[in-house]
């Protein structure tokens, strides 16, 4: 604390280099969350180009734009970039950001460590698609075309594309790792006095599961990956039946990293949840200890669930029925966290801003997600969807309206905090609409395909798929246009306009919204004290 | 609809089905949720189920379905309820409440959770577990048993205890495809070869793979099951209608999964029996083949026949291929080299090796169990001597009947 007596706040900011040199040296949590939040729509668009070129080419029957090498590459590139490269960035950039601000904390425990876990996601991303443009200039076949699973042995036939993506993955886990490593240490020892386990904000609750289930499960991904690579390249036979391995010993591993990985996406979006709906509602979150024990059960049940994923590669009765009673299991601590955001809306006095809009919205389609996650648990159904463009759309409304309309929530809640500035209202509320819309345009026509035996995947479909595949197609370009609204409204927002004080919303409440918006360049050099 | 659920939980699965089946015809309808009318475009549903299983499959869709859906509604009934009572522009006072207070507030909000647990593990849980187990009864009582192989990108099938093996591979023409001309009405649900099975037994299917995972669908089975290399995976159908039913390959495998039917003839016994008998002929007929010494012009004829099915897909029909994945034939070295070693047997790494043997960790796969010794000589003759090559060699069938 002797430092902050000598370093007043506001000459702070004046101490570290400036330009581009600010920005690779930097270890302050707010200027890496702003990284991770740039890099995070950043990539953001790139996936959603690469979708909507597979959406266009599956306007209509028949072949237009691209051979099925192409396609196969740009939907498994299409679902890493959004996983590692969006979505968990996105989350990462919130952690930076705000947990230090909500338990009192000057910055994060391990700042170098911080700067490096951000500056290794750049070239994790450049290796996820440098292979499209090499494939351009005449080496090699272009980007890893097995879907973002890997399977084998189709991953083991693959081009270099899949080497590519193989480091990739490890560079991310790495990155990942290190930030969850950072968010645990910040977590459990740096809140303020006074802030016990108990009165932890709920985002840094669902923070810090995530935290443990990314360590937990990380490694068994790059276990599997690394012996793929070594079935590639090194003559092993983990995953070869003529050498004694077993090509589903993969889908095992992949899926018990690849479960838990949903929640690992989502648990910060249903840790942020509470905080938006107390705002808005200007009452107090309803079940703060019923949430905090769901996050931790659903984390405990999110590793044992896994082989769901893969019910049609055949398994033993007893094996398919504890597989589908424990994924149902699920549903009930999820279940609480529905009750308690109902209750918590329940009698309070809502205002209906961009942030609310977003947060109401994740709650119904998510919903969705979640309902039909329930019956995508029951073998004999799973028969049907399973391969289908049912799951198709069912994992979009977990990781687009659960996910990526979790973090809209996120960024519209905490922008003007960030930035000072008040974002355009209007504009947020035509994104909300455009986005809801048009997104259900595109999944709801992916539910009926799949019902009706469209499998996911294919370059090319029959003709009694048309119709619904049109209108996918057209929901897909409005939902993808609708986004330049959301990047032009933070592009404004960031540049100027009203100035907004320290609450920024009416109802807010918590040791963030204490402070000066935008927060101060060092943030509590005094630790608050919680009664 | 309660009685008939828990009426399917009874032993005797298949006497509660005729028993319940007027409920369920007038459930299935409530439970569409979107249209009852669907039209021939747009299916809201599961296709006409025609085993067994896909009827189980449909009904328990359908009762989730409407379990969902109730759900759904009441739970966000009340959200919406809420949202247009409890805002601030119409005054709402908020309350300051943070969990149940008093044994009523307990009360109601354990009760969701019981609810939910008693569907989970009750109202869906009991009918999954019966429908599994029935799913999953491939042995007893089976009439038959079919072996399906995938393979990049076409399936092979066998009926054991015959000789009967073929290949059965996409019949839509490449140019539908490429939009170069009109799109039949079976548009890529077509193959040369379909499969024929008798209605009213029940089939047992084995499956396995050449190369990487498949998987065999055929909606109205109700059935989806993988072909996994070196392992073999089993499922069942038995086909109450005479009909042609058609499904694709569902498991990602490479480039051409979305070209990789399944075309399923359900006929009557008799008609079966007849396919079968011919088809045991023809089997006859090309085993002896083998035997006779076959001119050039012949096996150039028959090769073209097989390059065009098994080989176009990645060589492609000018034998350019589609490097680096795939690699030209014209004027490769491995075509254009040594057919056989001195002593009569396979060169490593020859013509000859890769298309009977295969290449390891590639696409390109072994045809030795695939293919008759009179494709396969047929195949590498043609290879050899088209495209541009001019090796002028030819290979008997009784050459490679001598190697196998």
């Amino acid at each position: 604390m002797s430092i902050a007596t000598t370093h007043p706040v506001e000459h702070a900011a004046d101490h570290h280099p400036s330009g581009l040199l600010r920005w690779l040296t930097t270890t302050n949590h707010k200027d890496i969350g702003t990284m991770y939040m740039i890099f995070s729509l950043i990539m953001f668009f790139v996936g959603g180009l690469m979708i909507l070129a597979v959406r266009a080419e599956l306007f209509q029957p028949g072949l237009q734009l691209m051979k099925p090498e192409f396609f196969n590459q740009l939907i498994g590139v299409h679902a890493l970039v959004m996983i590692f490269a969006a979505l968990m960035p996105a989350a990462t950039g919130f952690a930076n950001w705000m947990i230090p601000l909500m338990i009192g904390a000057p910055d994060m425990a391990l700042p170098r460590l911080n700067n490096w876990g951000f500056w290794l996601l750049p070239p994790a991303a450049i290796l996820l698609t440098l292979p499209f443009t090499l494939a351009l200039l005449g080496i090699g076949d272009g980007a890893i075309a097995t879907g973002w699973t890997f399977y084998a042995p189709l991953s083991v036939q693959g081009g270099m594309g899949v080497d590519f993506a193989i480091l990739a993955v490890h560079i991310l886990g790495i990155s990942s790792i290190m930030g969850s490593i950072n968010i645990i240490v910040t977590i459990f020892n740096m809140r303020a006095p006074g802030m016990t386990m108990m009165k932890l904000p709920l985002f840094a609750w669902g923070w810090l599961i995530t935290a443990f289930l990314l360590i937990a499960t990380l490694p068994v991904l790059a276990g599997a990956v690394t012996m793929l690579l070594t079935d590639r390249h090194f003559g092993t036979h983990f995953f070869d039946a003529a050498g004694g391995g077993d090509p589903i010993l993969f889908q095992h591993l992949f899926w018990f990293f690849g479960h838990p990985e949903v929640y690992i996406l989502l648990l910060p979006v249903w840790g942020l949840m509470p905080h938006v709906l107390s705002t808005f509602c200007r009452k107090p979150t309803y079940g703060y200890k019923a949430q905090v024990y769901s996050f931790v059960a659903i984390g405990l049940l999110s590793v044992v669930v896994w082989a769901h994923h893969f019910f049609t590669a055949g398994m033993p009765v007893p094996a398919l029925i504890y597989f589908m009673f424990s994924t149902m299991a699920i549903s009930l601590p999820l279940a609480v966290l529905f009750f308690c955001w109902i209750a918590t809306m329940w009698k309070g006095s809502m205002t209906f801003e961009t942030p609310m809009l977003f947060a109401v919205g994740f709650i119904v389609l998510f919903g969705i997600a979640g309902l039909t996650g329930l019956i995508l648990a029951d073998v004999a159904a799973d028969a049907q969807y399973h391969h289908s463009y049912f799951v198709v759309a069912h994992f979009h409304y977990a990781l687009f309206a659960g996910g990526i309309m979790g973090v809209m929530t996120g960024v519209y809640y905490w922008l003007p905090k960030w930035t000072g500035h008040m974002y355009s209202e209007k504009l947020g509320k035509l994104h909300f609409w455009l986005t809801v819309v048009s997104f259900n345009l595109t999944f709801i026509p992916q539910f009926f395909l799949g019902l009706a035996g469209m499998p996911r995947r294919i370059p090319d479909y029959a003709l009694q798929f048309a119709e619904f595949n049109a209108i996918s197609t057209v929901g897909a370009f409005i939902l993808g246009l609708s986004q330049l609204i959301f990047a032009w409204n933070i592009w404004t927002c960031v540049r100027g306009g009203p100035k907004v004080d320290s609450r920024v919303w009416e109802g807010a409440e918590g040791l963030e919204w204490e402070l000066a918006s935008p927060p101060p360049h060092h943030s509590w050099e005094t630790q608050p004290v919680i009664k | 609809m309660l009685n008939c659920v828990f009426r399917s939980q009874g032993a005797d699965v298949a006497a509660a089905n005729t028993r319940c089946r007027v409920r369920r015809r007038v459930f299935s309808t409530a439970a569409l949720t979107a249209s009852g009318t669907a039209g021939a475009a747009f299916n809201f549903n599961f296709p006409e189920p025609v085993t067994p299983i896909a009827r189980e499959t449909l009904h328990i869709h359908n009762e989730f379905m409407l379990i969902i859906t109730i759900l759904f509604v009441v739970v966000f009934a009340i959200m919406i309820y809420s949202m247009i009572k409890h805002r601030k522009s119409v005054g709402h006072q908020p309350a300051k409440f943070t969990g149940p207070t008093g044994k009523m507030q307990w009360f109601w909000a354990l009760v969701p959770f019981g609810i939910l647990l008693f569907i989970d593990f009750v109202l869906m849980g009991i009918p999954a577990v019966n429908a599994i187990i029935t799913m999953e009864d491939t042995q007893t009582r089976a009439d038959m048993v079919l072996k399906v192989t995938g393979m990049q990108w076409k399936w092979q099938y066998e009926y054991p205890g015959t000789d009967v093996k073929f290949i059965s591979t996409m019949a839509t023409p490449r140019d539908q495809i490429a939009n170069a001309e009109a799109k039949g009405e079976h548009y890529l649900l077509e193959v040369d070869k379909p499969v024929v099975l008798p209605v009213g037994k029940k089939v047992r299917i084995l499956l396995t793979s050449t190369d990487v995972i498949h998987t065999w669908w055929v909606p109205q089975f109700g059935v989806k099951r993988d072909a996994i290399p070196g392992f073999l995976r089993e499922t069942w159908v038995l086909i109450e209608k005479p009909g042609i039913y058609r499904g694709q390959c569902a498991e990602l495998c490479g480039k051409d999964h979305g070209f990789m039917p399944v075309v399923v003839h359900a006929v009557p016994e008799p008609e079966y029996l007849a396919w079968l008998e011919q088809k045991k002929a023809e089997a006859k007929a090309a085993a002896g083949g083998a035997d006779r010494a076959w001119s050039r012009d012949e096996l150039m004829a028959a090769g073209k026949d097989v390059y065009d099915k098994q080989c176009v897909a990645c060589h492609q029909a000018n034998g350019q291929g589609l490097p680096p994945a795939f690699p030209a034939l014209a004027g490769s070295k491995i075509v254009t080299g040594p057919l056989l070693g001195a002593d009569g047997r396979i060169i490593k790494d020859s013509h000859v090796d890769r298309v009977v043997n295969g290449k390891a960790g590639t696409a390109m796969q072994a045809f030795r169990n695939s293919l008759s010794d009179v494709e396969l000589a047929a195949v590498i003759t043609y290879e050899r001597n088209s495209f541009g090559n001019k090796v002028g060699d030819m290979i008997q069938p009784a050459q490679i009947k001598a190697l196998r």
